[in-house]
């Protein structure tokens, strides 16, 4: 349906494809789901979770065929199993002394194995599943918004709580245990978190390219920021950025809207890895 | 005698099924200023850590305060041995000397005036205030070992336990960070572990020689070649105790 609208009736300009309503929803969806990217993201790229991200998203996969299963909306499987695969994971590494990447490659592959299992016991075929692995913005319903948008006051909530626990325990979280701080407990919330964000990043760019937004905008962001609340900032700015120019190519250039935005995102991340690695050698001398 | 701050008593650390610790006893009491010297992997940084609650003994017993190690978070400035964390991270002096204060501070309590008044008056002490708000990556190693040491300040501790501050610095900043302690040491207890056995004896009350085991000498007396060469397996420079400021004597 959307590609004969595109090209029927070609935009020249922004607001003429904000006329649809489900344009209008995937806007704000990419802005919204921004936000938690941003902020989220600092922390994943500081402290350099973003393997034990790709892991939670992947584990929930198994809630997206478990939604199938028991016919419920999707994100009300993705959300108890992210969310489980971030304490599983986090207490596997922590407590059980089992290596971190193990942990996150056992829980991985379980999670989609189960969603395939689930998804294939489940009769009929299942129309959406490519949507939930590569994004889909361009479905998302008014109910999935105010989801994404309830999620973001709880994570800014959270983030204002706790904000120089969390600052402590990423810079130094010997120091921060040694002051006293339940880091464990610290760090299984800050998991939690990022298992949120995921469920937001879903919807926006899939299950597989989760971990692209919560890195790419954080990592870009770090070079303009002297800290982390400004990176933050910047993180949540360029995720949008990248969001709508990602968004308005794939309308204009009929492309699938979830690959094009990591694109725009991947592009300006090698740009400036590139133009950084050259100005960081020119301040060496 | 006032009660030790610091009482280690048959003190045995297995880590990994080696004994890393072997029956040491030890107490630091109010005001001195104890060097724990050693070779690398002797157990010094083990002992700060059970000190500090990180690790626990697998015999014997510590008391800090008084009380069971890692209980007592806010009478404590530790200053870890530099490079354990990232340079590139996006943070200020300011802001790493502010988490000095968070064994004062409660969950949801943000830092207040206050918080940032004794930060300021640490950088102050340690000769960073005009640093304040540089980012962390762009401090010499010198001025990220005195941050660090304002950190552990800044949370207006009795008690200060480093570990190596003059590993990683180059010899003129390791003159200015023991002149540092030696004005530290009015006001604090502090224990220093070091494998640097050459300025050292200068500045310190008592020397522990630590192997595993450990050997206490007191005020007064020189640790000898031999006592260091057993030490170290190796021959090694002499360290020349004497509490008065006396010219420095290389061995």
């Amino acid at each position: 349906m959307w590609s004969s609208i595109a090209k029927r009736k070609r935009p020249t300009a922004m607001p003429d494809f904000l006329h649809f309503e489900f344009m209008r929803n995937a806007f704000l969806a990419a802005i919204l789901s921004s936000v938690a990217c941003g902020i989220i993201g600092a922390y994943v790229v500081v402290r350099r979770l973003g393997f034990i991200s790709g892991g939670i998203a992947h584990t929930a996969f198994g809630g997206i065929g478990l939604s199938y299963y028991l016919g419920l909306n999707p994100l009300a499987g993705i959300i108890p199993f992210s969310l489980a695969a971030a304490i599983g994971i986090g207490l596997l590494s922590r407590k059980a002394k089992i290596a971190e990447d193990t942990a996150i490659g056992a829980f991985w592959a379980a999670g989609m194995s189960i969603g395939v299992i689930l998804i294939g016991l489940t009769p009929g075929y299942a129309p959406n599943l490519f949507s939930y692995l590569f994004g889909n913005i361009l479905t998302v319903p008014n109910s999935d918004l105010q989801l994404i948008m309830g999620l973001d006051v709880l994570i800014i909530a959270m983030v204002w709580l706790f904000d120089k626990e969390f600052l402590a325990i990423s810079f130094d979280e010997e120091y921060a245990r040694i002051s006293g701080l339940k880091t464990v407990a610290l760090d299984l919330l800050m998991l939690c978190l990022i298992a949120l964000t995921v469920v937001i990043m879903v919807r926006v760019v899939g299950i597989v390219m989760v971990i692209a937004l919560l890195t790419i905008p954080a990592a870009v962001a770090r070079s303009f920021s002297h800290n982390l609340y400004r990176m933050m900032a910047v993180g949540a700015l360029l995720a949008s950025l990248f969001s709508i120019a990602g968004l308005w190519l794939s309308w204009v250039f009929d492309l699938a809207s979830g690959a094009t935005i990591i694109v725009v995102a991947a592009l300006v991340f090698l740009l400036n890895a590139l133009f950084g690695a050259g100005k960081h050698r020119r301040t060496e001398c | 005698m006032t009660e030790p701050l610091i009482a280690c008593n048959r003190l045995c650390v297995e880590l990994g099924g080696a004994k890393v610790l072997d029956g040491l006893s030890l107490s630091v009491h109010e005001g001195d200023f104890l060097a724990v010297l050693g070779p690398n992997g002797g157990g010094k940084t083990t002992l700060l850590k059970v000190m500090l609650g990180l690790v626990k003994p697998s015999s014997g017993s510590v008391t800090v305060f008084g009380k069971e190690p890692g209980q007592a978070s806010g009478r404590i400035g530790y200053v870890p041995q530099r490079l354990d964390f990232d340079r590139t991270f996006p943070i200020s002096a300011m802001e790493v000397v502010l988490m000095g204060r968070l064994s004062r501070k409660k969950l949801f309590q943000r830092y207040v005036r206050e918080d940032r008044r004794k930060a300021l008056e640490a950088l102050e002490t340690t000769g960073l205030a005009s640093l304040a708000q540089r980012r962390i990556g762009a401090l010499s190693g010198g001025e990220l070992q005195r941050a660090l040491i304002a950190r552990a300040l800044a949370g207006e501790p009795e008690l200060l336990l480093l570990d190596e501050p003059t590993a990683s610095v180059d010899p003129d900043m390791k003159t200015t960070i023991y002149d540092l302690l030696d004005q530290l040491r009015k006001r604090h207890t502090i224990v220093l572990v070091t494998h640097d056995t050459g300025t050292i004896g200068r500045h310190v009350s008592r020397i522990a020689c630590l192997n595993c085991t450990l050997d206490m000498h007191e005020p007064g007396s020189t640790l000898g070649r031999a006592a260091l060469e057993k030490l170290y397996h190796f021959p090694v420079d002499v360290v020349e105790h004497r509490e008065t400021q006396t010219p420095h004597r290389h061995a």
